[in-house]
């Protein structure tokens, strides 16, 4: 029973650190590690690991915006014009949610991704 | 202006399928807009607060929070935050630009991987 708790307590901090450091060295990308994380090492189904990630995120998200914001580089200016758009666009995609594919999704998406990450590696 | 607030709207879109709406923002800010690396990946943090909070709050009333659960996650994962983001404000725009290029080509991949998988 110990050495289970062990482990486990070592994964969740070696999970919790490489999320956590995504976040604040990327500003996105740790709901990637944690979700699956929380789905297949601590068993949680799909709505409550989601729901839990937002949680997690939104902390390291606050973490990392005090160094950002003791280094001046939060433009407050552009955030809001593009919260703007986020808004509708987050309540558009769960209306779409339900009417596509996800499977071509994430194949869409993952080509614009690798494209957009060839650009800023080379240009 | 208007460049912003659709980049925020297609990216909202992403987010509202449950897809990651972060790593498809910073690229169009930093591409589209030739915005500064740091500043983009600033603002899809911000952008992010308010978001979460209020998916919060209706996760919270249907009690869909784990909070035992996220706790070693979360107290491990503050320290990776602060580490991460010291590193980010440490590098230069160019380098952060490239690095999240990298970051940005495997989590592509890994998209490919979920639309292709059984």
């Amino acid at each position: 029973m110990q050495k289970k708790s062990k482990k486990h307590f070592l994964i969740c901090s070696i999970g919790g650190i490489v999320s956590g450091f995504c976040n604040g060295l990327f500003g996105s990308g740790g709901g990637t590690i944690v979700v699956p994380f929380l789905e297949d090492f601590l068993k949680l189904n799909p709505k409550r690991a989601h729901a839990t990630t937002i949680l997690i995120i939104l902390v390291y998200s606050l973490v990392s915006l005090g160094f950002y914001g003791f280094s001046k580089t939060l433009d407050f200016s552009l955030a809001l014009k593009v919260s703007a758009g986020g808004i509708l666009g987050g309540y558009l995609g769960a209306k779409f949610l339900n009417k596509l594919s996800f499977k071509t999704i994430h194949k869409i998406f993952g080509i614009f991704m690798m494209i957009a990450a060839v650009r800023m590696v080379f240009f | 202006m208007i460049g912003e607030i659709l980049s925020g709207l297609f990216s909202g879109i992403i987010s509202g399928m449950g897809i990651g709406g972060g790593t498809i923002l910073i690229p169009a800010l930093t591409m589209l807009l030739n915005i500064d690396q740091h500043i983009a990946q600033g603002v899809n943090l911000l952008f992010f607060i308010p978001t979460a909070i209020i998916a919060l709050i209706i996760h919270k009333k249907n009690n869909n929070l784990e909070f035992k659960i996220a706790l070693p996650l979360l107290i491990f994962g503050l320290i990776g935050a602060a580490l991460g983001s010291f590193v980010a404000i440490s590098i230069n725009a160019g380098l952060l630009k490239r690095l999240f290029g990298i970051f940005l080509f495997f989590m592509g991949g890994y998209e490919m991987y979920k639309g292709f998988r059984k």
